[in-house]
């Protein structure tokens, strides 16, 4: 493997977009969450809905604030990196992800800034009003990114005119075979983040409290993780079965992905449910393969004789590398499985009413606060190294899309994106840390707070010093 | 229009050009929002104690994170219209736009650390002030690499990494720090007062000189490029409508003199934007209709009609709301940062 512009190219698309997509992940759900928890305060009145938005806004505006900073870098890597992509489909793509670009841009300038500090100017209705737009902006730019990444593995409505790609149905681009289900499964994907975030960071406040403590101090640590996991008790079997939907997307449109998914190297039908195996690229075979007969062929085609496609059928310069595809995937699941077991035991627990005490379960709940990342991190490796070795599935290479840039450029950029990334990203980080070391305010703590003398920052909504102890107030200004 | 591109019809024509219009005006935004903030934090160092350099900051605080926004719309415009151009402007410019981005992701973070920081104050100070003054030197870079022109074969760059880093692009470069410097000590005498307004007079009256010089400079070197530009301004007609761009210039740069002299507290930010903007239009007028300079039109690099139209309508909704509300935060934000701005007293007069 030479380290040549391509591969360091690669290289650094992945760190930086890998870097990125933990923060929009996490504030996708968050916006919802927080429209949620303000819906039921203005449905009920209960102040302690309100202390909760009070401090996962917190949590919010810092992943938002890091989740800019990091985007910026992302809409000019496509031309820095991937000259040769950007002139392959900038026609199609070009405008697609310029609405990406203007929905954030829109969401930032508008609702933003009311939903983070004009609580008290505008009143409780339009404040919800502009919490929601957030949401829904976040969906939006959600949209239009996958609905380019889809379009990337399941093109549609073009034509190839002089060596480019040039829209014909605009519908079809957007609404490309791909999109819907690679959608549903990536918000649904966002939410569940969230949903275990949230679930794990509040298991861990209660276990840091014995549970004799004052009510006002756990009420809002049980209301969150209770309502995390209704949601996540509900929803990952939802998105269990829409993984499987989108599973048979890829067994139409993109034979050899799937055949690397399942490591599976001839076409066949009753093709077994491979647990685990040591794929090997060089003799086209597995190694120490554990399966359950028939079954990979029943989830996959509904029938336990269905046929499916093999790598072998492609020659091996049209496939992806095996095993990372392999392994992600089954990283992915297992994580959903996992996932699936958190939520049917706190339905088990709920019904014994020991869902907030019993410390295995806390435990494990906390374990889990990250689990979401890691679904969406091997899910979208799954997804793009199985679409390797195109960037434009079935019409352009990777290879070929890379600019004509020099290896010591992007070697350089490269470790400068690792070294400042880790420096940024790790005091935000270690800031984030700490607010959720604090925690919710106890219920009676809540005052009008003096958030209209801050400068209009997202930072500015937490006021928990960068050093110091937890709880530790920044001082102000002198 | 002006003879260029008119082997091209109706929309094919008229969208290149609405869509130049626009992502003009989108980099034109950006140069003067993101300008005057990138110059408060050149001059950051220079101020003389902690008070000032809170006080400088707040003045950006409230409004400097849509400035950013124009930056990304700027990327994302030109690939949604201009791919061809994006394709090769992005690796003919890879190292000073890659840096420039790592030097704004700093600025952006000591921006948001330094007002939760007390021990590691000076560190976010530092981080301020490098990322701003980079950020500026390498955006001077890029503009100078523009004017040079791009090696290219019609779709990709085929020059070499370093192509951009002449002594022209470093002038250019130096030249953009002085005249953010100058925007963000206008910025500084508009929003502050007392002593830091008066030593913001004397800097912006130093900024104003060096800009001049910088401008003069520039401007002399450019026949040395060997791009013709200079034919464009001093053949016949063109140089009776073009003379004005340089005579305004010049009278604008004698005004805001005697306007920071006179102890106006107001005009003197809205002129030096107004020096800016007589600085672009000389630009656009040397360019035009290149936006690969030096051999690629607006029309050569442009997306098809209908992908040219199926953006537009996004940005024809966007733009307008983004200019109401942009204003409106400025508006909600006028007048002069307190000079006490600490216990719960900090804020706006």
């Amino acid at each position: 493997m030479e380290f040549d512009a391509l591969l360091l190219s690669r290289i650094q698309f992945a760190f930086t977009i890998a870097f990125h997509i933990i923060f929009p992940a996490f504030t996708i759900g968050l916006a919802s969450w927080l429209a949620a928890l303000e819906f039921n305060w203005l449905r009920t009145g209960n102040p302690l809905y309100r202390t909760l938005f009070r401090f996962w806004v917190k949590v919010f505006a810092v992943s938002f604030g890091l989740g800019v900073v990091s985007g910026i870098v992302m809409s000019y890597q496509f031309g820095t990196n991937w000259s040769r992509f950007s002139e392959f489909t900038g026609n199609v793509l070009g405008p697609v992800i310029a609405y990406e670009v203007i929905t954030a841009f829109f969401l930032e300038a508008a609702f933003l800034g009311i939903m983070l500090f004009g609580w008290e100017r505008v009143g409780d209705r339009l404040h919800f009003f502009a919490t929601c737009m957030v949401a829904l902006g976040t969906l939006i730019s959600a949209f239009w990114i996958l609905s380019a990444n889809s379009w990337m593995q399941t093109p549609d409505g073009f034509a190839i005119e002089n060596g480019k790609a040039v829209p014909v149905d605009w519908f079809k681009v957007v609404f490309n075979p791909s999109f819907p289900l690679r959608y549903a499964h990536m918000v649904l994907g966002c939410y569940l983040t969230t949903a275990f975030a949230v679930a794990g960071m509040s298991a861990w406040m209660l276990l840091r409290h014995p549970h004799d403590a004052p009510e006002a101090k756990l009420a809002g640590s049980r209301r969150s993780m209770s309502m995390a996991l209704w949601f996540a008790t509900i929803f990952v079997p939802v998105q269990i079965l829409i993984g499987d939907l989108h599973g048979l997307g890829v067994l139409k449109y993109q034979p050899t992905k799937l055949a690397a998914i399942e490591g599976n190297w001839d076409r066949m039908s009753n093709m077994p449910l491979r647990l685990f195996a040591i794929p090997d690229e060089v003799a086209e075979t597995n190694h120490y393969e554990i399966g359950i007969p028939k079954i990979g062929s029943w989830v996959l085609t509904h029938a336990f004789d269905g046929e499916v496609p093999g790598l072998k059928e492609v020659p091996p310069e049209d496939r992806p590398p095996v095993w990372p595809v392999f392994f992600s995937f089954r990283i992915m699941v297992a994580i959903g499985f996992a996932m699936l077991g958190i939520g049917l035991w706190s339905l088990y627990l709920r019904w014994k009413g020991t869902l907030f005490t019993n410390r295995t379960f806390l435990t494990a709940a906390m374990i889990m606060t990250p689990s979401g990342f890691g679904a969406v991190l091997f899910g979208w490796f799954t997804a793009e190294i199985g679409r390797q070795p195109w960037v434009v599935y079935g019409h352009l290479r990777t290879a070929d899309a890379v600019s004509p840039v020099s290896a010591g450029a992007v070697t350089a950029s490269l470790l400068t994106f690792v070294v400042v990334y880790a420096f940024v990203f790790g005091f935000g980080s270690y800031y984030l840390a700490k607010l959720l070391r604090r925690g919710p305010d106890p219920i009676e703590d809540i005052r009008g707070d003096d958030l209209g003398k801050k400068p209009k920052r997202p930072f500015s909504v937490p006021d928990e010093g960068l050093e110091g102890r937890p709880g530790h107030k920044a001082l102000p200004v002198r | 229009m002006f003879g260029f591109g008119t082997e091209y019809e109706g929309l094919a024509f008229w969208l290149p050009l609405i869509w130049s219009g626009l992502i003009a005006v989108a980099v034109a935004m950006y140069v003067i929002v993101d300008g005057f903030d990138l110059g408060v934090g050149i001059l950051f160092k220079a101020a003389h104690n902690e008070n000032w350099r809170d006080r400088m900051m707040f003045s950006v605080a409230p409004i400097w994170d849509g400035n950013e926004t124009w930056l990304i719309l700027g990327g994302g415009g030109l690939f949604a219209v201009f791919h061809v151009a994006y394709a090769v402007l992005m690796p003919a410019l890879y190292v000073p736009i890659i840096l420039m981005l790592i030097a704004l992701i700093f600025r952006g973070v000591a921006f948001e650390f330094r007002f939760k920081a007390e021990r590691s104050k000076f560190l976010w100070d530092n981080a301020f002030f490098f990322g701003s003054l980079l950020a500026t030197f390498f955006q001077g870079m890029v503009l100078g690499a523009f004017v040079q022109g791009f090696a290219n074969d019609g779709r990709q760059f085929t020059g070499g990494t370093f192509d951009f880093l002449t002594p022209f692009s470093v002038l250019t470069g130096i030249s953009l720090i002085v005249g953010y410097a100058l925007l963000g000590a206008t910025w500084c005498v508009m929003k502050t007062t007392g002593e830091l307004e008066i030593w913001a007079r004397r800097m912006a009256v130093r900024f104003l000189l060096l800009t001049i010089v910088a401008m003069a400079a520039v401007s002399v070197w450019v026949p040395f490029l060997g791009r013709a530009i200079e034919t464009r301004w001093f053949t016949w007609p063109n140089i009776a409508f073009l003379a004005p761009i340089p005579l305004v210039t010049a009278y604008v740069a004698y005004r805001l003199f005697r306007d920071l002299e006179e102890g106006r507290h107001y005009r003197p930010f809205f002129l030096a934007i107004g020096l800016f903007l007589l600085g672009y239009l000389g630009l656009g007028v040397s360019l035009f209709p290149y936006n690969v300079p030096p051999n690629l039109t607006i029309w050569d690099t442009s997306n098809t009609v209908s992908s040219q139209l199926f953006a537009l309508v996004g940005f024809a909704i966007v733009l307008p709301i983004t200019f109401a509300y942009t204003a409106y935060a400025y508006w909600v934000f006028r007048g002069k940062v307190a000079e006490e701005i600490s216990g719960g007293g900090y804020g706006y007069h």
